[in-house]
């Protein structure tokens, strides 16, 4: 096993839960055209949802998580409510304007209640020996969590049928409604299922590394650059996004200093925006 | 009618003055000495151990009847404010603990970065301020008239590390993996040129953001080369995650010695991961300096425990002592004006229980500590339980040196 090869896999498994919280992002993106700059906020809401959730009732912090999906779509239905639901068709800056808002409030009601200490949400899981490399239990289950939840949203959406409602509304909002879609109820009920999976990769990010209430912008920012490769609206892009940004940070890191990363990674995003404008992966499936 | 309008005047007066006299008397006799806190943000868990130890020093020095200069006693009195482990609102907050609450004298934020930044606020305001927990060397070589530094400077952090981990293995390789922060940074560039000059290898030479989580490629790139020696971390958040992060992927190293973190004593809630991690310190409890005024060391931590219902550690000790220094310089000036205080400081050579201090007068390194020493304690197993001995220099060590480490 090289170190290279360990890195790439690392990579991989880490990426796919940053592909699953850009999943969100992008299907407010793609269902409302609203970038939610609350997305942060709600990752950290995932983190800390496991933290006191694990610490309440002492329960293991993978049994917890199908809580953290309820959570985040309550919140992400009040959210709509509140910020958004007024802000759809009109100007896209309003709808940015107001889920930062939203972002500065619920960050600064974190702040204090929380601090901006360091949280840790102690999983043990044995990990994976390969060679002189190990790969962290943790990583191994957020990703195969991160799988399982793509498979279970992909079933939702194309079988059952709020999913459907939900893409008919993000086809066209107007035929739908004209079919009797409640419009409504159904943009609300996608901002709570993009929530719930910023929710839930935070809840899954929680089990790998230590958080603060401040964390969430980082992960954001990965998620902005995620959608980008993966293509607005597309959560299947996103999640192979995700996988390949992974994949470059892990073919990159044993080259160079790790500082540099982030710097690779802004470059991919600026080129990908300019040269593939659609994402990268927006080829692979047809816009349903 | 205007007769009375003027008696009635003259008494306002009267006792306006009267109360401003009194008012000035309570204003003369207290010291207002200001610094910010980082009550919130990455610094917060060291930040806040040292403030304890001012406190406790404050309340101590207050309880005996305040500092004695002459015939008067001025009593002790902090304003203080959340800096947020940032620069940007040091600056603010240092102009204004200057400027508005008429602060006389100064206590640095903790850590390097920030200390950096307040002191250039400070001389600029033309105030005395004693640096604490804030090791980087830098600070003191831009010219400055009224910095004075508690802790001993960052390149002799990691000195006895990398001596006791020669003793231990002639030959031995290190990486050197560290937070890029002012402090971390002046840390490795010393330690680069001393692995060198002892003749050990260093085989990994890196540094990461102060905010990184994520330590699994770095700790890969760690495994791939395969160092017998691990120096470097940065302040607690970081270190605690690379040590949590380093025994999740079984990276195996023989001697692991972190800046900072380990030394709280949260460091021991890591549980295994935390058995045989080894800090430089600035001071531990055991240590066996007989102080020319104060507590000894003993006291200190057993008074420090009681109070606060926690262990004290180095970031407490040097707020503490930083008390104490400043006390003494007040006390031998005989006066709280700022250039006899400075003076007092710069003829200084005492011990206290945070060990020896003298501040250098040379103008190129104005203020920059020359008589302190560190120590290092490693976190050891004992009857189960994680305790951390000092173990190095030898002559002041309570336990054998852990190697290699589980």
């Amino acid at each position: 096993m090289s170190g290279l090869l360990a890195s790439i896999v690392d990579g991989i498994l880490v990426g796919s839960v940053y592909g699953m919280a850009a999943m969100g992002l992008t299907l407010i993106w793609g269902v409302m055209d609203v970038i939610n700059l609350s997305h942060g906020a709600l990752i950290v809401g995932g983190m800390f949802a496991l933290y006191l959730i694990a610490a309440a009732l002492g329960l293991s912090a993978y049994a917890i998580l199908p809580s953290a999906v309820v959570i985040g779509f309550g919140a992400g239905v009040v959210l709509y409510w509140l910020a958004v639901h007024r802000m759809i068709g009109r100007a896209p800056l309003m709808s940015l304007l107001s889920t930062f808002a939203a972002n500065l409030v619920l960050i600064g009601i974190g702040t204090a209640l929380w601090g901006t200490v360091l949280f840790n949400v102690p999983v043990s899981l044995p990990g994976l020996r390969l060679g002189g490399y190990t790969f962290p239990g943790t990583h191994l289950m957020a990703a195969a969590l991160t799988g399982f939840v793509a498979v279970v949203l992909y079933l939702f959406m194309q079988h059952t049928r709020p999913g459907k409602a939900i893409r008919a509304v993000a086809g066209n909002r107007v035929a739908a409604e004209l079919v009797g879609i409640p419009t409504r109820r159904v943009l609300a009920s996608a901002f709570g299922l993009g929530a719930a999976l910023a929710c839930v990769s935070g809840a899954l990010i929680a089990t790998m590394f230590p958080f603060t209430v401040l964390s969430g912008d980082a992960y954001q920012l990965k998620s902005f650059v995620v959608t980008v490769l993966g293509g607005l609206g597309n959560p299947a892009g996103a999640l192979l996004g995700g996988v390949a940004l992974g994949l470059l940070e892990g073919l990159v890191t044993p080259f160079m200093p790790v500082s540099w990363t982030s710097v690779i990674e802004f470059v991919l995003f600026i080129i990908v925006l300019v040269a593939f404008p659609r994402g990268l992966f927006n080829f692979v499936f047809r816009r349903s | 009618m205007t007769r009375w309008v003027r008696i009635a005047a003259a008494a306002l007066t009267a006792a306006g003055t009267a109360l401003g006299a009194a008012a000035s008397a309570q204003a003369a006799d207290t010291i207002t000495v200001g610094f910010t806190v980082s009550q919130t943000g990455a610094l917060n868990v060291d930040s806040l151990a040292q403030l304890r130890g001012f406190e406790m020093w404050r309340d101590d020095v207050n309880a005996a009847g305040g500092i004695k200069v002459g015939n008067k006693h001025y009593t002790v009195k902090f304003v203080s404010y959340d800096d947020q482990s940032q620069g940007a609102r040091v600056q603010q907050l240092y102009t204004r603990l200057i400027v508005q609450d008429k602060a006389e004298f100064l206590f640095s934020p903790y850590s390097s970065g920030l200390a950096a930044t307040a002191a250039v606020i400070s001389e600029q305001y033309g105030k005395l301020m004693l640096t604490v927990g804030a090791a980087e060397a830098k600070t003191y070589e831009l010219g400055n008239k009224y910095l004075f530094q508690v802790y001993t400077p960052a390149d002799k952090y990691l000195t006895g590390a990398l001596e006791g981990l020669k003793q231990k293995k002639a030959d031995a390789t290190i990486a050197l993996v560290y937070s890029d922060d002012p402090f971390s940074k002046a840390v490795a560039g010393a330690t680069r040129e001393q692995a060198k000059a002892m003749g050990l290898k260093i085989v990994l030479d890196e540094s990461y953001p102060p905010d990184q989580t994520d330590f699994s490629a770095i700790i890969n790139k760690i495994i791939s080369a395969k160092p017998d020696a691990l120096l470097g971390g940065g302040h607690y958040p970081d270190g605690a995650t690379l040590a949590r992060q380093l025994h999740d992927q079984n990276a195996g190293i023989k001697w692991v010695t972190l800046l900072v973190a380990p030394d709280s004593a949260k460091f021991a809630s890591l549980g295994d991961a935390a058995d045989g991690i080894s800090v430089p310190s600035q001071w531990a409890p055991e240590v066996t300096y007989k102080p020319n005024f104060g507590p000894t060391p003993e006291e200190f931590a057993k008074r420090f425990q009681a109070k606060f219902n926690t262990p004290s550690d180095y970031h407490s000790a040097g707020g503490y002592a930083a008390g104490l220094i400043f006390q003494r310089a007040i006390e031998q000036a005989g006066s709280i004006v700022p250039a006899k205080v400075a003076a007092a400081l710069d003829k200084m050579d005492v011990t206290t229980m945070f060990g020896r201090c003298k501040f250098s007068t040379d103008p190129k390194s104005h203020g920059l500590q020359l008589a302190h020493e560190m120590v290092l304690t490693q976190w050891q197993k004992k009857d189960g339980q994680l305790v951390k001995p000092v173990i190095w220099p030898r002559s002041a060590a309570t336990a054998p040196i852990l190697y290699p480490i589980p």
